[in-house]
């Protein structure tokens, strides 16, 4: 199973219930790193990304879906209907075999069907159980439904992305979802360890609620010790100017300028040639910068607005000013240096075809980790999990699909 | 039960030796959530990120500074000047014993002093060094200056936040340290995994701007698959080929709250009934939300059913919203702040926040708690942030047996 080289995790056995971002997300780099993870899927509830768009050439289908297959790679994929009796059976089997189990439901839901962290552990004392949640496996709100892209209101997030002048813009994406992988990766990991000494599992219970605060501590701190609220500033920072996004050449093209020293304020100017402006002594302190600030944004823009958001770059970084482009998701293909790091890996996806996958943002020398499957069709594995990984007999099989317990 | 001791937690065996400054200082805290001895490893006078802001009652000063104290709870501190070979000999002695060592130093600086994975490997086979960079240890930007700004824009997070009218923007609070240090901790785990089965240690490179790439996993394939680029969109979220409103106003602030259609629809026929029984948007009773399907939307019919919304938001606080919301099943949450936050009362309910006595400011502290719950362990706090060079007898002279005197040579030297 997998390559021969051994990526880290080989032999770890991930049993994955999870859907949409942040179990799948924490899953699919355990796989990357060669764990064995099989994903339950069921025809009752499809894992919701299955029909969102962007979809392959435009066409609807369950195997054609582009945030589906972007979480899912290297994943064996079988459907159980575990509203059925032997549905669940099949999924304890699966339990006994595996070392972890990931789910992201609604608290609550895996108790349903029997599959909550006592009956796993009534039946493998030793097994560790990640539940995901918006707001944890407990309290008054454990059971309030949503998404992090609404959810990342409630941590904080929401109200810190926008302009001092006008009510929160947000960001178009469920920020808080791409939190929680690490927690879950790092936990499980820990919780391994803990086993391998100990004997005993365990169960985590990570919310984005929680997660997502940790990633806010410096600004908690300086609510809960000097009563100062964090809002929204822009783009611009206390101490530093000028520091934001600025105009380029092209349609919608940005880049970022950030200058924290009066050195650094100096190599800017020096960059830019000198023009007439620069020279004005109430732009040559900080104080001075920071008290002007929205003409000096207008007269750095008049002159980044003429180049494109590399030449801004290049220039910048040539006289040692920290500064970058504004990129869009088609820029970060074309990256030269997240393509020197080889972020993305081509591979042809039976519907999808030929396409990129993301890997992480870590190299590990010994251990590189690879993308070696593409995202699973749906209930793709179901066969060979049943007779590879289960060892269920032909009759068993037949008899289990004539049920309806792989749909 | 938890049957917790300190020496239970599940990484409370192994020992971080910290050398990161604020690129790479969060990666010790999580693994220090999970019970590792992190030793913080400072410059002789603190470590230069000791004057990074906001700092306690405003007072600039090293052991003031309330970013510092967020990322570095739960370490001890030495100081040791690694560029003196006394410092390296100390260095040294302390690998030997250690099980990772993370650094966030430019590219090539660990080689210079001589401290390089060769050198590590050879003194400790099964040393783990996460070395956490701007853009990594090699390729053409490499050396390239950055701060969180550049990170987000290149990582492309900016390009989908803010308003369609205006530039793009960051989150006014840092994030791409708290993504580079929390990735860093999962790939050093990843390795330490491998060590247990093997022996065998490993050096890490982890991308700071590669890691925001990571918390932007959406905006490649919508180019890839969809060939079109995610923007910003201010108050809505693209969904399907239509763009939901997201952030509205009520009577003290803000919520989040979207239609949802089809399998979620109900979710909406909730908000309506609700908005009915006040005699709000009442054109909208009859419509079979569970129906439609937001490909086979228009933008526009969309926005006209927005419109009836406005005015029953309005008239709620956004308290009396989050409530009848959970009652009645309807996705909805108040835009918080800091301050909101600190009242919720799911996290007061789940013991989240933690009191830290600061004896040395002669106050305590709140601060955010656990960032994930265990069935066998809490993530405790086990030491406030260190003072500086604050545990340098407890490694030195205690753990390692240099005598008093010795200390006080090294002390002259400018080595501790």
């Amino acid at each position: 199973m997998g390559s021969g080289e051994n990526q880290g995790l080989n032999g770890l056995r991930i049993l994955d219930f999870s859907w949409v971002i942040a179990g799948p997300e924490t899953t699919r780099y355990l796989a990357f790193h060669g764990a064995t993870v099989v994903k339950v899927e069921s025809k009752n509830r499809l894992d919701i990304f299955r029909s969102y768009i962007p979809m392959a050439g435009g066409i609807p289908g369950v195997n054609r879906c582009g945030a589906f297959d972007a979480y899912n790679s290297d994943k064996y994929d079988i459907m159980l209907d575990l509203n059925k009796e032997k549905g669940v059976d099949v999924a304890k089997r699966l339990v006994a075999w595996a070392d972890v189990v990931v789910e992201n439901f609604m608290p609550g839901t895996m108790e349903k069907w029997g599959l909550g962290y006592n009956d796993l552990k009534e039946l493998k004392p030793a097994i560790i159980m990640v539940s995901f949640s918006m707001q944890g496996q407990t309290g008054p709100n454990s059971r309030v439904a949503g998404f992090g892209t609404e959810l990342q209101s409630l941590v904080g997030y929401t109200s810190l992305i926008g302009w001092p002048d006008r009510p929160p813009s947000g960001t178009n994406s469920p920020y808080t979802d791409f939190v929680v992988p690490w927690y879950g990766i790092t936990g499980i990991m820990a919780a391994l360890d803990y086993r391998q000494r100990t004997g005993r599992g365990q169960h985590l219970d990570i919310g984005q609620l929680e997660a997502g605060a940790s990633f806010l501590s410096s600004a908690i701190l300086d609510y809960t010790v000097n009563n100062k609220v964090a809002g929204p500033m822009g783009n611009h920072l206390d101490y530093t100017a000028p520091h934001g996004a600025y105009r380029c050449n092209g349609d919608d093209k940005w880049c970022v300028i950030a200058i924290h020293t009066d050195n650094e304020w100096r190599s800017f100017c020096q960059a830019i040639g000198h023009p007439e402006w620069t020279k004005e002594p109430k732009f040559s302190t900080l104080s001075g910068r920071k008290k002007n600030e929205d003409e000096l944004d207008k007269l750095v823009e008049e002159w980044t607005v003429i180049y494109t958001p590399e030449q801004v770059m290049e220039k910048m970084q040539k006289c040692g000013v920290a500064s970058g482009t504004v990129a869009t998701g088609q820029d970060i293909h074309s990256d030269p240096q997240i393509k020197h790091r080889g972020h993305f890996k081509v591979l042809d996806h039976k519907e999808i075809g030929l396409h990129s996958y993301e890997t992480p943002s870590w190299r590990l020398s010994k251990t590189p980790g690879e993308i070696r499957m593409p995202s699973p069709c749906l209930g793709e594995h179901t066969e060979y999990v049943c007779r590879e990984i289960l060892g269920i007999s032909d009759e068993e099989f037949i008899e289990l699909f004539q049920d309806g317990v792989f749909e | 039960m938890k049957e917790q001791s300190m020496s239970s937690l599940p990484l409370s065996p192994y020992r971080v030796m910290d050398l990161a400054d604020e690129k790479g200082y969060f990666c010790g805290k999580v693994l220090g959530d999970f019970g590792a001895d992190v030793i913080k490893i400072e410059r002789p006078g603190g470590d230069p990120s000791r004057n990074k802001g906001p700092f306690y009652h405003d007072i600039p000063h090293p052991e003031r500074s309330l970013s510092w104290f967020a990322c570095n709870i739960n370490k001890r501190s030495i100081t040791l000047n690694i560029e003196s070979l006394d410092g390296q000999e100390i260095f040294k002695r302390l690998v030997k014993d250690a099980h990772f060592i993370v650094e966030s130093f430019p590219p090539g600086y660990m080689e210079r002093v001589g401290l390089d994975y060769t050198e590590l490997e050879r003194l400790n086979p099964r040393i783990i060094l996460v070395s956490i960079t701007p853009f990594g240890q090699t390729g053409p930007c490499k050396d390239y200056k950055a701060s969180d700004i550049v990170y987000m824009g290149m990582g492309g997070m900016m390009y989908i936040s803010g308003d369609p009218d205006r530039a793009p923007i960051r989150i006014s609070v840092e994030q791409s340290y708290f993504q580079a240090g929390a990735q860093a901790a999962s790939a050093a785990m990843i390795a330490h995994y491998h060590r247990q089965m093997t022996g065998e240690g490993q050096k890490i490179d982890v991308s700071i701007h590669e890691s925001v790439v990571c918390s932007t996993h959406l905006t490649s394939f919508f180019w890839e698959i969809g060939g079109r680029n995610v923007r910003r969109e201010g108050d809505r979220v693209s969904r399907g080929t239509v763009s939901p409103r997201m952030i509205w106003s009520c009577k003290d602030g803000y919520i989040s709250w979207r239609i949802w259609v089809a399998q979620q629809g109900s979710r909406t026929r909730a908000l309506v009934e609700w908005a009915n029984s006040e005699g709000k948007a009442e054109e909208l009773k009859d419509l079979d939300w569970e129906k439609m399907d937001f490909n086979h939307l228009t933008q526009e019919q969309l926005e006209l059913w927005e419109k009836n919304f406005i005015g029953f938001f309005l008239t709620h606080t956004k308290t009396e919203l989050y409530e009848g919301a959970i009652k009645r099943g309807i996705i909805l949450f108040p835009i918080n702040t800091v301050k909101d936050l600190r009242e919720d009362i799911q996290l007061q309910w789940r013991d989240f926040w933690l009191e830290v006595e600061h004896k040395e400011l002669a106050d305590t502290i709140i601060y955010p708690g656990a960032p994930i719950k265990s069935s066998e362990f809490d993530c405790h706090i086990r030491y406030r942030p260190p003072l500086i060079g604050e545990h340098n007898e407890d490694i030195y002279h205690y753990e390692l047996g240099i005598t008093q005197e010795e200390l006080v040579v090294l002390k002259e030297g400018g080595c501790i």
